[in-house]
């Protein structure tokens, strides 16, 4: 991240600021800075135009709807849609919630089953569990080893009470990009609606809704220089897909969200999506040479290895695994960068990540396994200091690592019969 | 994840990493964990004649609780007989790192990789079959 906002943030830097040893984010998939352009047409809508969007009898209301249907043209513009297809919600998981729980309990008299992926958000597949518990049958369909989907593999699996399928456009921690063209053809010809989590491909790949068979999509703010706590769900029009609501009460977003919305988070997610649509080429050629530049450097050590496909990717992910050494130790070598670990140690489950254990990696890979992920605030200066310090921190574990000389010691790890704990 | 300082302080200054040959007669070797579970010590004592553990040495796969369980231990069986060795409990270490909850584990594989290593050390040294460690590879 810049210096420059690092310090505006924390101006006494050194005091007890968990930031200050974090000085290189590269963890932009989990969310982003808002954009400063974003954030200066957030504040009035704060302060001075604070009106409540529904009310209809005064000048508040007025100035206030006007804003959010002039952010609800943006987001729409951004995945070549009609604003009236844009329903706002809290976020991502609440559009992936909607439209998962809603089209399914709507259309339940059709059939009961579903097909996602097991590479899902947990917000997917979470909410398939909670319908399977409603009475739904839910297939999870594996990936291969790229983390892409096989089209025959996904064809065998749609039966006639197939109501939804649903699938991610890019995954949050690989960045595979899933043909999403080809697999709403397949259910189009099956007539099986088609949700899509775009929530990590917005603003980053192009997205074009006119044309392609998508019926739903979720989307999300945060995760291209928005605020938190704000999101859509495309719904389409023509031909006409129906949801039953979750959440009731004043029947606003025509009757498929209710509550009052939040003009500040909307203003800026329109913002947000304006300028992702306006720089989107450019951002992406510039983070692609960031990516490569980073991919170079560490790829030039033993045993690297990259997870997911690399051509079917988003220029902005990076997800490696550092064979031998343990992600969460990796981490505590390398404090001063911000990124994640699909190493079980970071949570309470003891399992490594169920993505990279989907692609058929090793439970050891898996463990070792980072995701580096680059935005719009990344610098060349950032990607040289990170290669260096991922570099010492990785030859500093091996040295501790008793498998890494057991392999320069040429004895095969996998003959080991390990007894399991 | 916070860790505690002393956690850190292992981390960043591991003591006694480092191996010994495995076939000799005064060396005890444990190697405790798998790969797939995310972490795997191995603990080496020297052994004096009189049955003093004088060096000890490790390398650890693992997250950073689990490489300073194993430094901190190497620390603390160096001067003790074979028999206090084995009193070190899981919960000593765990509370001297100030380890979470969800990190016991790692306090239970060092204490598992000193039985290991004592044990490696009296199978070379008495033909009396010791009990093989919960954790230990099995070939």
């Amino acid at each position: 991240m810049a210096p420059k906002l690092l310090k505006a943030l924390y101006p006494r830097s050194g005091e007890q600021d968990p930031m200050t040893t974090q000085a290189i984010y590269l963890d932009y998939a989990a969310t982003t800075p808002v954009d400063s352009r974003v954030a200066a047409k957030m504040i009035p809508y704060l302060t001075e135009r604070f009106g409540n969007p529904a009310s209809r009898s005064h000048a508040f209301g007025w100035a206030a709807e006007g804003a959010v249907e002039l952010a609800r043209e943006q987001v729409a513009a951004l995945v070549n849609a009609d604003p009236k297809e844009i329903v706002w919600t809290s976020g991502a998981t609440e559009s992936n919630n909607l439209a998962i729980k809603g089209a399914a309990r709507f259309n339940s008299a059709r059939g009961k089953h579903l097909i996602t992926i097991r590479t899902e958000h947990k917000s997917v597949l979470d909410t398939c569990r909670e319908l399977e518990r409603e009475g739904f049958t839910v297939t999870y369909l594996d990936v291969e080893a790229s983390g892409l989907i096989d089209l025959d593999k996904l064809a065998a699996a749609i039966r006639t009470d197939t109501v939804l399928l649903s699938v991610m456009l890019v995954n949050n921690e690989i960045g595979v990009i899933q043909d999403v063209a080809a697999i709403g053809a397949l259910c189009r010809s099956k007539g099986v609606l088609f949700h899509v989590d775009a929530a990590q491909a917005a603003g980053k790949v192009e997205i074009n809704l006119e044309t392609t068979p998508i019926d739903l999509l979720s989307l999300s703010a945060h995760k291209i220089y928005g605020p938190k706590g704000i999101g859509a769900l495309y719904v389409r029009r023509k031909p006409r897909v129906r949801l039953e609501a979750l959440i009731h009460g004043g029947g606003h977003e025509r009757g498929m969200r209710s509550g009052t919305l939040p003009t500040h988070q909307i203003v800026g997610m329109g913002e947000a999506y304006s300028i992702a649509r306006a720089g989107m080429a450019a951002e992406n050629e510039r983070i692609r040479w960031l990516r490569d530049r980073l991919w170079a450097g560490l790829s030039a050590m033993d045993e690297v290895y990259l997870n997911g496909d690399m051509d079917a990717r988003i220029p902005h992910n990076l997800n490696v695994s550092f064979n031998y050494v343990e992600g969460e130790s990796l981490l505590m070598g390398i404090k001063q960068l911000a990124v994640s670990s699909g190493s079980a140690c970071t949570s309470a489950s003891l399992e490594p990540s169920y993505v990279l254990r989907a692609l058929g990696r090793s439970d050891e890979l898996a463990h070792s396994s980072i995701r580096f992920s680059i935005g719009r605030f990344t610098t060349e200066a950032e990607v040289d200091t990170t290669i260096v310090l991922v570099t010492e921190a990785v030859a500093k574990l091996r040295e501790l690592s008793p498998l890494w000389e057991m392999v320069r010691e040429g004895i095969d790890i996998e003959s080991i019969q390990w007894a399991s704990h | 994840m916070a860790y505690s300082e002393k956690v850190i302080e292992h981390y960043e200054n591991p003591r006694n990493v480092g191996a010994f040959g495995k076939e000799d007669e005064d060396v005890g070797t444990g190697m405790v964990g798998a790969p797939a579970c995310g972490d795997v010590m191995r603990l080496q004592i020297k052994v004096s004649a009189d049955g003093i553990i004088e060096d000890a040495k490790f390398k650890t796969y693992g997250c950073g609780s689990a490489i300073a369980s194993s430094s901190l231990v190497t620390e603390w069986v160096k001067g003790k007989t074979l028999a206090q060795a084995l009193e070190i409990k899981n919960t000593e270490i765990a509370e001297e790192l100030a380890l979470p909850p969800v990190k016991i584990h790692c306090s239970i594989l060092a204490e598992d990789a000193i039985k290991a290593a004592v044990a490696d050390y009296r199978s070379k040294h008495d033909s009396i079959e010791t009990e093989a460690p919960i954790c230990a590879p099995v070939a």
